[in-house]
């Protein structure tokens, strides 16, 4: 298992080195001087040249790479092109809010799928598994933020039960805080769930038709027993991997519906940071979410790879 | 996996040609099947009826989308206004049908573009193999590092916001896939027989890549077309959504949400058509690519 994820880890070197190369173009291939977008329009050449001393930007290209990665490394990810304000201070005040939608997004998807895609399995042809096919579809082809804007209509227009948007805060006002996450986490669980329930529903339809399902009936287990101790535990296994895929769409999930919650992540910045043409700090965020999804997908094979010891000698 | 019906084409492209009627029989069996797949044919038939709505919409719409009407701002659905008016008191009705041509051009020339950069890439490398290989398969992990929707989203702060970036945006994000496909295919088939065979007769690789190996892919590119149609309509309208994609005032269903969306306390309609549309759809391409899935896919056929 060692070996493996060394060698997963040195796997992922190239792919950060190419993804850091695209991050810092991003500021580079931008039309327009950051400098003079820093300045403001006001600026005189002067203040823009000195500017562009101040944050090295007069310096060759390969030789600003080498220094924003060594900054990025040591967690000085720059400043904001609009305010000033460290990036790496504003991208930690984002991140609790996003991971805190994503697990209570990742909790309701697995409660909708676990149930509807075991017991669909377990009644073929049945009402529940023709409503678990149905509600794979539709989450597919209904977009996040038109399911946002119909939880909106439904939970704060018509029953004036949940906040359309916000966050506030959980030490001043708990209740209000948690009915906040509602709507958000919930637009973004449906649409895990989906895929979700239909890996379920296949992987345990698989595994009921095994030899050793057979023979654990065959031993006279009980229905029970047998679903839950051979069946579930062995279809669990591949789901796994779509696990662990689902909750990076989370994090690509989260930058829309964050941002039609008003909730302030990681997501909801990235989308500020376009309409503020702040670079620095778009830059900053593009890189933790492909990090974070790179190092989820990361987690996923190795947990794999420790459930599944046949994958580890490919 | 449909190499059985398809194989018999690239037989005709080398000379070794069996009665055309039996590849045109398995051809037509393929739709047969498709005809018979419920859902299949269902997606089928939304698709057809929202191209037909596409193509007939100066016909069709009541009013002009972009022609506003002061005093009728904010109508609910009613016989005059099937689906209510807008902020400006333009219908939404006619401006949903406009969007039906924003939708599928966008969806069409974007998957386009990515189907034929993706394939061509997919059987150059997969063919070739070598650094060649390796250079685009990472640069193509690279890009499948980024969530869809995060690239998307740079490439459009890269070159800008506007309908045409859009269109290039959604192409990029979608070549990887159809590289990738594309590879994998021509692993399995560059090394059966009837490559072999096409070789030893003589062709040059590019006879063999494209004219031998090519039509044996066709099948899983068609059903992965689809797919990625389905996400390309996703996609689009999500950018649209967010203020990057197609600018106002043209009518497309992301954008109008996005507008209606500061508008639901009052005007809730206008927040649940365009999406209504959006779904349908991204549903119909996703139905018609399981149906084709299956019906391209002999072992599949008798299930139908």
């Amino acid at each position: 298992m060692g070996k493996y994820a060394i060698k997963r880890l040195i796997q992922i070197i190239p792919v950060l080195i190419i993804v850091s190369i695209a991050v810092f173009s991003i500021i580079h291939l931008i039309p327009g001087d950051p400098a003079e977008i820093m300045a403001g329009s006001n600026a005189t050449d002067e203040q823009v040249a000195a500017l562009r001393h101040q944050y090295g930007l007069d310096k060759p290209i390969w030789s600003q790479y080498l220094i924003w990665l060594e900054n990025v490394a040591t967690g000085n990810l720059g400043y904001s092109l609009t305010n000033g304000f460290p990036v790496n201070k504003l991208l930690l005040q984002r991140i609790p809010a996003t991971i805190e939608l994503a697990i209570a997004a990742a909790i309701i998807g697995t409660l909708i799928a676990f149930p509807l895609g075991i017991i669909a399995a377990l009644k073929p042809g049945s009402f529940i598994d023709f409503f678990s096919t149905l509600f794979s579809a539709l989450s597919f082809a209904v977009p996040s933020f038109w399911l946002a804007i119909l939880l909106i209509l439904l939970f704060s227009l018509q029953f004036k039960l949940l906040p359309p948007s916000g966050r506030p805060d959980f030490s001043e006002e708990p209740i209000e805080h948690l009915k906040s996450l509602i709507m958000p986490a919930l637009t973004l669980g449906i649409a895990m769930a989906a895929k979700l329930t239909r890996y379920l529903r296949s992987s345990m339809l698989d595994v009921l038709h095994q030899d050793y399902v057979r023979t654990a009936r065959s031993k006279g287990l009980s229905e029970r027993s047998v679903v839950v101790r051979h069946a579930i535990r062995n279809a669990l296994i591949p789901v796994i991997t779509v696990f662990g895929l689902q909750i990076g769409d989370l994090l690509s999930g989260a930058i829309i519906v964050e941002s039609i919650f008003s909730w302030p992540g990681v997501g909801r910045l990235t989308i500020q940071a376009i309409s503020w043409r702040d670079y620095s700090i778009l830059q900053a965020s593009v890189m933790f979410i492909v990090f974070a999804f790179l190092l989820v997908n990361l987690l996923t094979d190795l947990t794999y790879g420790l459930i599944n010891p046949r994958i580890r000698y490919e | 996996m449909i190499s059985a019906t398809l194989s018999l084409n690239k037989q005709k492209n080398t000379d070794l040609t069996r009665p055309s009627e039996k590849y045109e029989s398995l051809t037509r069996m393929a739709i047969q099947a498709l005809l018979r797949h419920r859902s299949g044919m269902a997606g089928l038939i939304i698709i057809i009826s929202l191209a037909v709505l596409a193509l007939l919409a100066p016909v069709i719409a009541p009013y002009d989308p972009l022609e506003m009407r002061a005093p009728d701002r904010f109508q609910p659905p009613s016989s005059t206004y099937f689906f209510g008016t807008d902020e400006f008191g333009r219908d939404i009705f006619s401006r949903i049908l406009y969007g039906t041509r924003i939708a599928f051009s966008v969806g069409v020339i974007s998957i386009g573009i990515a189907t034929v950069v993706g394939v061509a890439t997919g059987l150059v490398a997969g063919y070739a193999g070598g650094t060649f290989d390796t250079i685009i398969m990472r640069l193509f992990d690279t890009l499948l590092a980024f969530p869809v929707i995060l690239l998307a989203i740079v490439i459009l702060a890269m070159l800008g916001p506007g309908s045409l970036n859009a269109i290039l945006a959604v192409a990029i994000v979608n070549i990887p896939a159809f590289a990738r496909l594309t590879r994998a295919n021509v692993l399995v088939e560059k090394n059966k027989e009837y490559v072999e065979a096409t070789r030893s007769v003589g062709a040059k690789p590019p006879r063999i890549v494209f004219r031998t190996i090519f039509p044996n892919t066709v099948s899983t590119i068609l059903v992965q077309i689809t797919v990625a149609l389905a996400s390309a309509v996703l996609l689009e309208s999500a950018l649209s959504f967010l203020g990057l994609g197609t600018p106002l005032p043209a009518p497309s269903w992301g954008s109008m949400l996005s507008v209606g969306r500061g508008y639901l306390a009052f005007a809730p309609w206008y927040g649940i058509f365009p999406g209504l549309a959006i779904t349908l759809m991204v549903m119909g391409f996703y139905l018609l690519g399981d149906g084709l899935r299956d019906a391209l896919d002999p072992r599949r056929q008798k299930l139908i």
